[in-house]
């Protein structure tokens, strides 16, 4: 759908709740498919909800309903294995049917283990190997200005993925070339599959890492609309550089016992787990409270 | 006359006076030619311009050169979205660098999503010659040759080179070009058929079949003349598009021949010797020789001492093609 576009970054308390809902649905759809599917990631697209509800429902220009649409913005993602949450996303926007979100992993599904570009109609790239998102998004960013395409492009990446070298080669592309129609999103939950990030490879101090190699560097809370949509907003109207927006985001967010725990970075919840889960975020989102009595 | 007539080469195909140029200006000129039909063509350059040969591309077309540094994975991947927003990105580095430094890019930005990448190696294989092992590149050919999706396209020389960017601008997809640093002769014309796919007949016998790529395919037409001194009449085959691989104009040439030849200034496995010994053990087992580096490194030299000290010059290729006979010959006796 094309986003109506009210004031200018700035949602309205309506549109948080709105907003809010959506992504309890959304954690609830990815909790479910995760359990079907028996593999995948959960603590990842939990946290990243928030992010890819703002994304989906109020910054992009996109229309879900011609997905090569000419005109619209590009969303990179590079740490492919969230894949759950970009396919929820996507189906709650009308991309696909949401009953399609069971085949998630199976055999003959176009909902692919890791996203893949050449089964799913509005996926701009294939993710998985971690790093290979923003250089990507890069190309296509120079390719935008050179063509002096209207379109934004985003690329949300995750921070256990900065270990990689072409992350910090493709910052300095962004740079020398000064793509301003580009914002990078990074998934800041300081846990990847081993462990905790400043304990597998410390990257602090990130943000004044970043803003060494000369990018526009914002922090926000993930978990937080208002914010997400306001940082997004700034990164359009930065004229001069490519911004990076460092959001800070709980990873398993909404399910207590996922919360910050690495071991929830790589597997799915069983049926009893599941349960819970479903119990904790049906709260969350009010409406149905009663039922999770 | 066992040259092919249908294949226009020059006519002073063993003579001293052939023009010497590298297949890298060949490149070099096939880039600016094809930058001129196809707007969407850019070229990326990782530090490179003046060896890679794209210079003359930079000073005509300046808004479509892009400088990235030493970042050869960086390279791949941005070329990867830049082909995805329909562009038509040629990268070009040393071959060690690139395919050798970002294969997983291109696998994965590349091939997996079957997008418009043009890969140019240059300086590869041994001919690199002083620089020594880290920039002679041996291992491109079975690197790219197994990925799927992948083009793969080896000019004999600078001529073809030229044809092979043009081709290469309009086959869709990912296609790796490699070429090399050293002047060789300059044998085939502009009337020289290339497609990609196709396999050309060079010269034609039919006690052996020489098969080779790049450059070293002169050194094969050497050695089927003097093969000829021995009395054997060996076929020379142009197998520039190792990927995909005119199977059946081979292994007709093959059965026909009885034993085989590869040629390649690479690794011999994997590669095109590689490939032969598949379809070969497939569909027609029978003898076959291998020239090519022998699952070693190279080191510092002239490109002739190294070519040389490898066994790759056309003494050696004819030395293997008389092994090939010889054994070819065996096996029917002993029937």
């Amino acid at each position: 759908m094309k986003t109506e576009r009210t004031t200018k970054g700035e949602l309205t308390d309506k549109e948080v709740l709105r907003l809010g809902d959506l992504a309890a649905k959304i954690r609830t759809e990815i909790l479910k498919m995760l359990k079907v599917a028996g593999s995948g990631h959960s603590a990842g697209p939990l946290g990243l909800t928030d992010i890819f509800t703002a994304l989906y429902f109020k910054v992009l220009n996109h229309d879900p309903k011609r997905p090569e649409w000419e005109e619209r913005d590009r969303l990179f993602l590079s740490n492919g294995h969230v894949a759950p949450v970009r396919y929820v996303t996507m189906a709650e926007a009308g991309y696909f049917p949401i009953a399609e979100l069971k085949t998630f992993r199976q055999f003959g599904s176009r909902l692919q283990g890791h996203p893949e570009h050449r089964f799913l109609p509005g996926l701009e790239n294939t993710s998985g190997p971690l790093g290979d998102g923003l250089s990507q998004a890069v190309g296509m960013a120079y390719a935008g200005l050179m063509d002096k395409k209207p379109w934004q492009v985003y690329c949300v990446m995750s921070d256990g993925e900065l270990a990689a070298g072409i992350n910090w080669e493709g910052f300095l592309f962004a740079h020398k070339y000064r793509l301003r129609n580009l914002t990078m999103i990074i998934d800041r939950n300081y846990i990847q599959i081993d462990g905790f990030t400043e304990d597998i490879m410390p990257i602090e101090p990130l943000s004044d890492k970043l803003a060494a190699f000369g990018l526009h560097v914002l922090e926000i809370d993930g978990h937080n609309l208002r914010e997400i949509v306001a940082a997004t907003e700034e990164a359009k109207a930065t004229w001069d550089r490519p911004t990076v927006i460092i959001a800070h985001t709980i990873p398993g967010k909404g399910v207590s016992f996922m919360e910050r725990d690495p071991a929830w970075h790589g597997k799915p919840p069983n049926a009893e787990e599941l349960k819970r889960a479903l119990k904790e975020l049906r709260t969350l989102s009010g409406a149905i409270q009663s039922e999770a009595s | 006359m066992p040259i092919n007539p249908e294949v226009y080469l020059k006519r002073n195909l063993f003579h001293e006076g052939l023009a010497m140029v590298a297949t890298r200006d060949g490149f070099g000129e096939g880039l600016v030619l094809a930058g001129e039909m196809e707007p969407n063509l850019v070229v990326l350059c990782a530090d490179l311009t003046e060896s890679t040969r794209t210079q003359a591309f930079k000073e005509k077309f300046p808004e479509r050169f892009i400088q990235l540094g030493v970042s050869e994975q960086s390279l791949a991947a941005i070329a990867a979205g830049l082909a995805l927003a329909g562009k038509i990105p040629f990268i070009t580095s040393y071959a060690c660098f690139s395919p050798g430094r970002n294969w997983e890019q291109i696998r994965t930005t590349a091939c997996l999503q079957k997008v418009n990448v043009k890969i140019a190696g240059a300086h590869a294989g041994v001919t690199v010659g002083p620089d020594g092992a880290t920039h002679q590149m041996t291992e491109d050919l079975a690197l790219m040759r197994v990925l799927p999706n992948m083009t793969v396209l080896v000019p004999c020389d600078s001529v073809e080179t030229s044809k092979v960017v043009l081709a290469a601008v309009k086959h869709p997809g990912p296609v790796y070009l490699r070429f090399g640093r050293e002047k060789t002769p300059v044998f085939t014309t502009a009337k020289t058929p290339f497609q990609i796919g196709r396999a050309s007949v060079f010269n034609n016998g039919a006690d052996l079949l020489i098969v080779a790529i790049g450059p070293l395919l002169h050194e094969a037409l050497i050695a089927s003349e003097r093969l000829l001194e021995k009395g054997i009449k060996a076929s020379v085959l142009n197998a520039v598009s190792l990927k995909p691989f005119d199977e059946e104009g081979f292994l007709a040439l093959a059965k026909n021949c009885g034993a085989v030849v590869t040629v390649e200034e690479a690794q011999a496995v994997g590669g095109l010797g590689g490939l032969v010994a598949e379809l070969l053990g497939q569909y027609a087992p029978m003898p076959l020789e291998r020239v090519g580096l022998g699952d070693v490194f190279g080191q510092s030299g002239t490109p002739r001492e190294l070519l040389e000290f490898y066994k790759l010059t056309a003494p050696h290729i004819a030395r293997a093609g008389e092994r090939a006979v010889k054994r070819k010959l065996l096996a029917k006796k002993l029937k």
